[in-house]
This record gives structure tokens, sequence and C-alpha cells, in this order.
């Protein structure tokens, strides 16, 4: 990828990301986390993946994304959060600790060493396809798989239980 | 020519925007999705490792992600619902009493 899509997809990425902070109503918040998603599906796209940008995009922007904003007209939220009653310290603080952190991830990501110019190593011819992840999945990393989808049972029996209305005796 | 550095670079940014949004807003949905938008950063940096070392294993690793964000979101949701019921508010700073 050259470097002028990849600015064009990171600003997209970066001012999508700083709308789902800074926006007042939720659900302007989850359109654009949505469009972060997208984003970052372009991005999975340009490092080789097919396969996980669409599944991205399938799961994320269209299951994870259309759960948010149900729950969000269900409990009919609108504007009720102005933003400036949060403080002005308490941004100032926020914004201290992210940027504190960040310098902090810099720093430990540079010090390991792994920015070298070292050249990315060759690519399998079906790298980052359906079948090569599939491969892995059903063979290397099957007891994972199944344990996922346990997961997914109990976290969909637990959602139920917990949203169910009580009935009153 | 696009580098690991610039992945990198961009995945940090992301999870440092979600940190800001967690620690900022008062509104539990938009935590939520701050929370979500850190997972995507992270995948982000996995993919570029992946692919920076040809390694089929961190693709898998983020498709197992993918589906313990779906679950979690699930679940999470199901409890804002369920505190928003008992306390009318989603506003974290007035559920700050396990008992009132």
């Amino acid at each position: 990828m050259n470097l002028a899509g990849f600015a064009i997809l990171s600003a997209l990425a970066i001012a999508s990301a700083l709308s789902v902070i800074l926006q007042r109503n939720p659900v302007m918040s989850a359109l654009s986390l949505v469009v972060t998603i997208f984003s970052l599906a372009v991005a999975f796209l340009s490092l080789g993946t097919a396969f996980l940008a669409a599944v991205q995009v399938i799961v994320y922007a269209g299951a994870i994304m259309v759960l948010f904003v149900f729950v969000i007209m269900l409990l009919d939220l609108g504007r009720r959060e102005p933003f400036r009653m949060t403080g002005l310290s308490r941004k100032l603080i926020g914004l201290a600790a992210a940027a504190a952190f960040f310098a902090q991830v810099a720093a430990s990501i540079s010090a390991t060493g792994v920015l070298g110019a070292k050249p990315p190593a060759p690519l399998s011819p079906g790298y980052g396809s359906a079948a090569d992840i599939g491969r892995a999945i059903f063979t290397d990393y099957l007891y994972p798989f199944e344990a996922a989808s346990v997961l997914l049972l109990a976290a969909m029996v637990g959602a139920l239980v917990m949203a169910k209305k009580r009935i009153e005796r | 020519m696009v580098t690991l550095t610039h992945y990198l670079a961009l995945s940090a940014i992301l999870f440092t925007i979600g940190v800001a949004g967690v620690l900022v807003r008062r509104n539990a949905l938009v935590i939520f999705m701050s929370i979500e938008l850190m997972l995507n950063a992270a995948n982000l940096a996995i993919i570029a490792f992946a692919r920076h070392r040809a390694d089929t294993g961190g693709l898998v690793f983020v498709f197992f992600v993918l589906a313990v964000a779906a679950a979690e979101v699930a679940v999470g949701l199901a409890i804002i619902i369920a505190i928003f019921r008992n306390r009318g508010t989603v506003n974290v700073d007035e559920i700050n009493m396990m008992r009132w």
C-alpha cells in the first residue's frame, strides 16, 4: 500500500475515533464507530487478509454495532449527557493520562527493537485467505475453536437472563 | 512504502483515543464503545505483526478476539439494560453505590 493511501486511511480512522469520544449524542458515537470499523477493515485488507476484513465488517459493523444502536434506541437516551457537565479538570486529567499512556506505549515498543528496518517475511501464496485461516483453525487451533463456541453459548444464555424482565410475584 | 511502524503508530493512536474516551465520558454506552475501539486497535496491531512475520496464528487469534468481542458486547449491553431498568440512568457518576 502506498503512503498516500495509508495517510488518507489513517486520517479517516483517527477522525472517526475522535468523533466517537467527542459526540454528545450516543447514536452519533455509534455511527462514528462504524466508520472507524470500516476504515480498519480497509487496513486489514491492505495487510493481506481479505477474509478478516470481511469478517470484521460482518461481525463488528453488521452485528455488534447494530446491537449497540438497538440498545441506545431501546433506552431512549437522546442527548441526555451534556458534555459540558463533565468538569474541565476531569477532561484535562483524562487527556493528560491518555498522552502519558501514549508516550509509555511508544517508548515500550521502540525499546523492543521490532521497529528496525527488517523487511517483512515472504508470504505464502494463500496467506490470509479463508482457506489458510480455516486450515489453521480446524487443525492447530481446534480446541480454542470449540471453546469459543461454548463461550458464545454461555454469553447468549447470560444475556438472555440479564435482560429479560423480572415478573413481580 | 508503509512499514510495520506505520500500522503500529495508527494502532497506538486509536488505542489512546479509546483510553481517553473511557476516562472522560460518563455515559456507560460511550465508555463501552471506547472499549470496543481499544479492541479494534489491538486487532490492527496483531494483524500487522502477523503480516510482518508471515504467521497465520496471529490471524486466527484475531478471529477469536472478534468472537469474544461479540460475546462480550452481548453480555455487557444486557447488564447495561438491567442497570438502566433498576437505576433509570446510564450515567456512571450516578451508579456509584451498590446499595442506596
